[in-house]
């Protein structure tokens, strides 16, 4: 009896789950699914989001999306070598390192808002501009980036580097031609959540790379990111749930895309090992 | 890097630490920026109640969700439903909060007016912080060695005394943190509380009340704040950021002291 009312409570909080999930999905179907059409993404936005589409919104956020990632991709790998390949794993600085980026993984995106409007916008008089708010976002996603790709080469089999060592190759090269080409699935999972976390993000971007809706021109314009008009839609135009909604669809449907891509990733990295652990 | 972050926001913060009384941020009897009352006791008890909100109903119903994972639900169901949680775990923000305002504040408005209130935002913030809960629990559990299950099998234990009695208090170190884990993200959000919560600065009397936390004082304001005030925005940045590393900091002394961590 007890064995059936245990089963049966689990069940009731997971389907709730589902549940709620579904409810989600739909009630976004609802208002914005009739709105949505490739029109409405190669369009321009007019009267303030109501009508049109949101082809300088697109347009901006992968633009802030390419500025995060010049900035984070080297940065993050440099720093990922480093921590993995260049000290031993219980160096001080080593680990002084690795508990700030932790502490900073847990930092209030608002936070990073606060500094990205003070530091690039203000101190470095970048202004409002997708230049500002995509420094803001790599400083965001860096530290998941950093611990995700060091995870990823420390996990390359060592013979791989005893080989390498054997071979006379310097370390500089050994690095570059083979450990972070197999740890490549690592990093690539690694690079696409952290692009999913920051396309997802608003907090971050509102004081930093605005909210003018015009076709940015450079990267020193203002534009406004996709989850900022959905925001911005929602909360400020009345009348404008339906465009928010449909704007929220083409979000939704962009980070599922990019998590299934992570996750697929991962698997045929996941199974490669298994083999190689097989092969040695 | 995390030095210069912290740096500009005490730059930023220090005319308001400096010139203003700093316990006049908890003394002063509100927010009036206008007028130079800077009391933020509204604000932070908000936040704190929306996050205690969340995390009393996500922790259970999360636990349960891995639990399930874990070991009732069948192997098909299984991949299906995790593949589900994860969907949920990468739901922006923003999406929710618009799911909030359009769907469920017109629910509750007509049954008690104004809808976006308190409970409210710590419900939906609950959908937010649940997968967390969910996939750290699931982790937990899956990392238990087999040996435990096996040697409660051979005892005779049934299966959902072995679960409450012996597997969760063994993982229950690595659970907890998650929690925490958790709690932190729940704090430190924005956008679900901005868009649900109604905004009204005042001290929190009932659970349908609209309130303004912390975070969402920030991003209201910070467009036309100037001096002092946009200096006490600053201090209430770096309350929070203290507050999240506090929790960060319990959750990975807690996790590192456990056994099966």
């Amino acid at each position: 009896m007890a064995e059936r009312l245990f089963q049966a409570g689990i069940w009731c909080a997971a389907l709730l789950v589902l549940m709620v999930l579904f409810w989600l999905v739909q009630g976004l179907l609802d208002q914005g699914l009739a709105k949505l059409s490739v029109d409405f993404l190669f369009s321009q936005p007019q009267n303030a989001g109501r009508d049109g589409g949101i082809s300088s919104i697109l347009v901006a956020t992968l633009l802030i999306l390419a500025v995060t990632l010049l900035v984070a991709l080297p940065l993050g790998l440099a720093s990922a070598v480093w921590l993995a390949e260049f000290t031993a794993t219980h160096n001080f600085w080593a680990r002084k390192v690795r508990l700030a980026l932790d502490v900073m993984a847990g930092v209030p995106s608002i936070v990073f808002g606060l500094f990205g409007y003070a530091f690039f916008s203000l101190f470095l008089g970048m202004g409002f501009s997708i230049l500002s708010g995509g420094l803001t976002l790599a400083c965001m996603i860096l530290p998941v980036f950093i611990r995700t790709c060091e995870i990823g080469l420390r996990s390359v089999n060592n013979s791989w580097r005893q080989g390498a060592a054997a071979l006379g190759m310097p370390k500089i090269k050994a690095v570059w031609f083979i450990l972070l080409p197999a740890a490549l699935p690592a990093i690539s999972a690694g690079l696409i959540l952290g692009i999913g976390r920051a396309t997802a993000e608003t907090a971050a971007l509102m004081f930093t790379s605005g909210y003018v809706d015009r076709m940015p021109g450079s990267v020193m314009d203002s534009g406004r990111a996709l989850s900022v008009h959905i925001y911005d839609l929602s909360m400020n135009v009345t009348g404008g749930d339906a465009a928010a909604q449909a704007s929220a669809l083409i979000l939704l449907m962009i980070i599922m895309v990019l998590n299934m891509l992570a996750y697929a990733i991962t698997d045929l990295w996941l199974g490669r090992r298994v083999l190689n652990g097989f092969a040695n | 890097m995390l030095a210069l972050i912290i740096a500009v926001i005490v730059i930023g913060a220090w005319p308001a630490l400096s010139s203003h009384d700093s316990i006049a941020f908890i003394t002063d009897k509100s927010w009036y920026p206008l007028e130079g009352q800077f009391g933020m006791l509204s604000m932070l008890l908000a936040s704190v109640l929306v996050m205690i909100i969340a995390i009393l109903l996500a922790a259970p119903i999360g636990i349960m969700c891995a639990i399930f994972i874990a070991y009732i639900a069948p192997a098909r169901i299984q991949k299906g439903y995790r593949f589900a949680i994860a969907l949920l775990a990468g739901m922006p923000s923003v999406v929710l909060g618009l799911w909030g305002l359009t769907v469920l504040v017109p629910l509750i408005n007509k049954w008690s007016p104004p809808g976006q209130s308190l409970l409210l935002a710590g419900i939906v913030l609950c959908i937010m912080i649940l997968p967390t809960v969910t996939l750290t629990s699931l982790a937990a559990l899956k990392s238990l060695p087999a040996t435990l299950q096996h040697a409660a099998s051979a005892l005779g234990i049934r299966q959902h005394v072995q679960i409450v009695n012996v597997l969760i208090p063994a993982a229950s170190a690595a659970i907890i943190s998650g929690v925490l884990l958790a709690m932190a993200r729940a704090l430190g959000e924005t956008m679900v509380v901005l868009m649900v919560a109604g905004n009204v600065v005042q001290f929190p009397t009932g659970l349908l009340e609209p309130v303004r936390t912390l975070t969402a004082n920030i991003a209201l304001e910070m467009a036309y704040a100037t001096d002092l005030h946009r200096a006490s925005l600053f201090v209430s940045g770096l309350i929070l950021t203290v507050l999240v590393l506090v929790m960060m900091l319990i959750a990975s002394k807690i996790k590192s002291d456990n056994h099966y961590g």
